[in-house]
């Protein structure tokens, strides 16, 4: 600790801060434009200049080390003078179209030109006009009010880790630019609109469609993929209009990825409003009453044998639980876990978590990615892995189908699942670096999850993980990157209630086995060819409607309160932020108003009476700490994998469920993609 | 005046041949090892005892700066960097050393680089002067040739090696932290300090970057003995300096002279005299565009030196003594230093990047004759609030030159422009 003088007031602060920070500490407001937390010191825009003591000039506090001693002051008329004369510089150029301006009411421009200018300019020239450029379908650029703060250049090649984004030119002439007019080919290119301080860069599918004080703001967290990110939903007359990120240290940080920013206008097209029936090959809409009824007469005489379920991607863990109590009383246990033919473990719940946490990402030296590419299943988790090897240069090995651009440099170690014996057996040299490595994680990822030999993959890396002593109270290297939301909530609730795979599911349908099917928001699988009575209950006109003979309305992730684990096991609740169209409900209450049709009727009433009786049935699905670290996951028996190539897991980002897929930006995306 | 067996630039004019065979006859390259071999830090004791202030504008003491480099290299190595991207308009010394003299700058930096634990030099040449790298390069290969550089330097077994990289004509890049910026590949603007480049330089290392002309004279300094240099010139202002003379004389020149030596006789002994003699005179710029100017009045009795020019509000700069006589629309000359401000702004900053372009923009209005002196006070307005708010010292540069002018010829200025509007009704 440090201790330096502040308006004349004494702060203690940690050492190694800067001059801004340790106002900010003591409570002083230092404004400011090119400062941003997580990105690199510019120390360009020249506004959070202090007068320091023995300093002929005002010095630019955010790249001033704060140090022992140091008198500071920011309430002399010095300050004020290069404060105003700062922002009158500013705004000799920027334009007065704050009217028109999307950034307006949440501009920072804005809020400190009323703050800190002068209140009237004496520049009497013509303004300078910058051409717009094109960024791609999600930026929207008007490059006249670009105040070169450099933000966004700083965040592209820092966070995001592309190098499209750029400077040009010299002096006045300093033009940001994609130079090509190149699409910013990033997952976390939105973040770039909640960077830029002005109205430069903004949302292009969000242009025009309300001002910020008119937003009814909810804070809740994102389902589209197994992230969890932290997410505030703006929405206007029952319409979310637009996404942010909520900082999160543990999880996102302060970004979150294009999909969950963005793919949201998918929420109000191919909805399913009202209750279908398929009569004669047709879907006829009905009322609730009589879908049930439907339903109720079409399972008459089944035996409890004949009742399968699956799970889908989006499904809050109330709804899965609410529907494993229905069929606990129909008597089956024929629940997919998801609509994959993944293969996790049973037993305890490290078997399929992220055990090392993302924030732990911070703490491990060596990462191991197998058959994982983070970029595209979690580029929240990827872009804090980026900044881990940028900031401490921590050594990156891949086992995958080939060698993705991942926006850092790793060791491409091959396709083949047998370089896992090589490291088991020290014939390959990465372990060399494993083994010195003090918190090595592994990741295992979507090319693992299918294959015939997944549970042995599984078992390899949990052996090898044994042999680097990873395994300890401090530390647990093991790392499903899971690809969806409901998944680790399904896992936790049914893994040892069913033993049945999707697969499974499949054969016993054909074989006429199953003849009742629930599909719980199943959307990316074809039942078409299947007999079963198919009841589909879900959000979307999608694939898993399509067969579907009898169609229940649910909600979206935004339009009810449920809880989703995300792929650490963390509990996060989604709150409802605009109600859900026509006759939709819940997705709980829709089975439990179902199990009472047909006379299986769930005990419970409410969404409190739910949660409190799966938290006593469930006390793990709570248990999630931060620093406290799953068990080791339970061995199987370890045999000598097969030479085995990962197959290439081609997936296109922005489409991965009903939602993405109706969503007119996504297609654009993938368009550029 | 300067005694000819006290000059280091000794063919500075070009009069005899810039090979080794004939610089190493004009002294350089003499028993270098010798100096080499009295240890990094007693060259380091001697550069400061001779007092002298770097020649590339801002005359801050060399020995002190060299001694800002760590004692001891640790896992990053020690860089050398020679500043040799002279731009600054009315400045052309570093060019002639280099044309003429470039064996002088090369045995400089083997002996500052030693004395900084630096195995590596870069020297960055402004890329226009592209005949000058030739020489250069070509003196480089006759270094090696000859042994002097190398593995075993001048066969004191330490291993130096130079390096030539041109620059592509940015002004900017003469700044020594946008220089590195350049030299490592990116994009030339200045970097903020703290850190400064004897921690944090060159790729991360600790680096110091020196004018061509501070390096040229160390071997001489330390040939000759540093109580030698530090008798020339006055207190606090020792040695020799290149000058160079442009603009309203007779016969503009580059000429060494002592520091200190007065303005009028600079002029009068070795520029030819102003033309249309010295009562013609109506100002001069002592230091480079940079620097602000100085009416006939202060002309009149000022040594050049750089204590003495600080005191009238100016500086001695890099010594581009820029004479203007009553010919010269003061007005008109500043303007276009204004627009050279605002080309070369790099365009990081942000009263650097708007102020410039805003400052010529009413120098200009000015200059045309339409402004009142509500501009001219809005005008040293931003001035202020340029200078001294920037990363680097292109605003100030860009400031000063303004300033000067308003100093001493305001009331001129607001004379013709009451009479242009006199007129106009």
């Amino acid at each position: 600790m440090i201790k330096l003088m502040i308006n004349e007031i004494e702060v203690e602060i940690p050492e190694g801060v800067t001059v801004l920070q340790a106002c900010e500490i003591a409570g002083v407001e230092i404004p400011r434009f090119c400062y941003h937390e997580r990105l690199s010191v510019a120390g360009n825009c020249r506004m959070c200049l202090v007068e320091m003591e023995n300093s002929p000039k005002p010095i630019a506090s955010c790249a001033m080390p704060a140090s022992s001693g140091m008198i500071i002051k920011t309430n002399t008329e010095l300050v004020e003078k290069a404060r105003k004369g700062v922002m009158e510089f500013l705004l000799i150029n920027h334009p007065l179209d704050c009217p028109i301006c999307d950034q307006g009411g949440e501009c920072d421009l804005q809020d400190q030109a009323m703050f800190f200018g002068k209140g009237f300019s004496r520049f009497e020239d013509l303004k300078r006009a910058v051409p717009d450029k094109n960024m791609g379908p999600l930026i929207k650029t008007t490059m006249t009010r670009c105040i070169h703060c450099t933000r966004c250049v700083r965040f592209a090649n820092e966070v995001a880790g592309v190098d499209n984004l750029g400077a040009v030119g010299r002096g006045e002439n300093v033009e940001i630019s994609t130079y090509l007019e190149k699409t910013i080919s990033s997952e976390l290119s939105g973040n770039l609109v909640d960077l830029c301080p002005v109205g430069a860069l903004t949302s292009k599918p969000y242009a025009f469609a309300a001002r910020p004080w008119e937003l009814e703001k909810t804070e809740t967290i994102d389902a589209l993929d197994s992230t969890g990110s932290n997410i505030r939903i703006d929405s206007r007359d029952g319409k979310v209009l637009r996404v942010l990120p909520r900082l999160n240290e543990y999880i996102n940080e302060e970004w979150i990825s294009d999909k969950t920013r963005f793919g949201i206008d998918g929420l109000s097209k191919q909805r399913l409003d009202n209750p279908l029936l398929r009569v004669n090959g047709k879907l006829k809409s009905t009322s609730w009453e009589n879908a049930f009824n439907f339903i109720k007469h079409n399972i008459n005489g089944l035996s409890s044998k004949q009742f399968g379920a699956v799970i889908g991607d989006q499904v809050d863990t109330e709804t899965i639980y609410s529907l494993k109590k229905m069929f606990e009383k129909i008597g089956s246990d024929k629940i997919s876990l998801s609509q994959y033919d993944h293969k996790f473990f049973k037993g305890n719940r490290s078997n399929y978590l992220f055990n090392s946490t993302i924030a732990g990402i911070d703490k491990t030296d060596v990462i191991l990615l197998v058959g994982s590419n983070p970029k595209i299943v979690a580029p929240i988790v990827n872009a804090r892995i980026r900044r881990n090897y940028l900031q401490r240069d921590i050594e990156i090995a891949s086992i995958g189908s080939y060698k993705n651009n991942l926006t850092y440099d790793y060791k491409y170690l091959g396709s083949n699942i047998n370089i896992l014996n090589d490291l088991l057996n020290g014939s390959n040299n990465f372990i060399e670096t494993l083994q010195n490595s003090d918190f090595p994680m592994i990741i295992i990822g979507d090319e693992v999850f299918d294959l015939d030999e997944s549970e042995n993959v599984q078992f390899m890396c949990i052996e090898l993980l044994k042999k680097l002593n990873a395994f300890r109270s401090d530390w647990n290297g093991y790392n499903i990157l899971n690809n969806t939301a409901s998944i680790v909530g399904s896992l936790d609730i049914l893994n040892e209630y069913t033993g049945i795979t999707h697969n499974q599911i499949l054969d016993q349908c054909k074989e006429n086995k199953l003849k009742f099917l629930y599909l719980l928001g199943v959307d990316e699988v074809d039942y078409d060819y299947l007999d079963a009575f198919i009841v589909y209950q879900g959000h979307h006109g999608d694939k898993g409607a399509h067969k579907a003979n009898v169609i229940l309305p649910g909600s979206a992730y935004t339009e009810k309160s449920g809880i989703f684990l995300n792929l650490e096991g963390r509990l996060q609740i989604c709150e409802r932020a605009v109600f859900p169209p026509g006759n939709s409900r819940e997705d709980w209450a829709i089975i439990r108003a179902l199990s009472e049709v047909i006379g299986k009727k769930i005990n419970f009433d409410t969404l409190e009476e739910l949660r409190k009786k799966m938290f006593d049935e469930y006390p793990k699905i709570q248990s999630f700490k931060q620093e406290s670290f799953n068990p080791i996951p339970k061995k199987g028996v370890l045999k000598n994998c097969s030479s085995y190539n990962l197959l290439s897991f081609k997936k296109n980002f922005y489409m991965t469920c009903p939602i993405t897929r109706c969503s007119n930006t996504m297609a654009e995306c993938s368009k550029f993609a | 005046m300067l005694k000819s067996k006290d000059k280091i630039f000794t063919n500075i004019y070009g009069f005899k041949s810039n090979d080794f065979s004939s610089s190493f006859k004009r002294g350089d390259w003499d028993n270098t090892k010798k100096i080499l071999f009295l240890g990094h830090d007693k060259i380091i004791e001697k550069v400061k005892a001779s007092g002298l202030r770097g020649r590339g504008g801002a005359g801050f003491p060399t020995g002190l700066k060299w001694s800002f480099m760590p004692k001891i290299v640790q896992e990053r190595p020690h860089y050398l960097v020679v500043n040799a991207d002279e731009s600054e308009p009315g400045t052309c010394k570093d060019r002639d050393i280099i044309r003429n003299e470039p064996h002088k700058l090369l045995e400089g930096c083997l002996i500052a680089g030693f004395a900084m634990r630096a195995h590596v030099c870069y020297i960055y040449i402004r890329g226009e002067f592209f005949n000058e790298s030739q020489i250069l390069q070509n003196a480089i290969d006759e270094a090696y040739e000859n042994k002097m550089i190398g593995k075993n330097s001048a066969k004191s077994g330490w291993q130096f090696d130079i390096f030539l990289h041109r620059g592509a004509g940015a002004y900017i890049c003469g700044e020594e932290t946008a220089l590195l910026e350049s030299l490592e590949g990116k994009k030339g603007q200045p970097r903020l300090k703290p850190p400064f480049p004897a921690g944090v330089g060159l790729y991360g290392c600790p680096t110091t970057v020196n004018n061509v002309e501070s390096i040229a004279v160390i071997p001489t300094i330390l040939k000759r003995g540093e109580n030698w240099f530090s008798k020339l010139g006055n207190d606090n202002n020792t040695g020799t300096k290149l000058f160079c003379i442009s603009g309203h004389v007779n016969t503009p020149c580059n000429v060494e002279e002592e520091m200190g030596i007065s303005l009028r006789d600079l002029i009068d002994i070795h520029a030819g005299g102003v033309v249309g003699g010295w009562d013609n005179l109506l100002a001069v710029i002592p230091g480079g565009s940079s620097t602000p100017l100085i009416p006939k009045n202060i002309c009149d009795n000022i040594l050049m030196d750089f204590d003495n020019l600080k005191s009238v509000g100016t500086g001695l700069g890099t010594a581009g003594v820029i004479v203007m006589n009553k010919s010269t629309d003061l007005l008109e000359a500043i303007t276009r230093l204004s627009y050279f401000y605002k080309h070369e702004s790099c365009g990081q900053c942000t009263p650097c990047r708007e102020g410039t372009g805003w400052m010529w923009r009413i120098m200009r209005k000015i200059s045309s004759g339409s402004a009142s002196s509500k501009d001219i006070n809005n005008l040293l307005d931003l001035t202020k609030q340029i200078e001294g708010h920037t990363i680097c010292a292109l605003g100030d540069a860009a400031a000063w030159p303004i300033q000067g002018l308003f100093k001493h010829f305001r009331s001129e200025i607001e004379e013709k422009l009451n009479k242009n509007k006199i007129a106009a009704e």
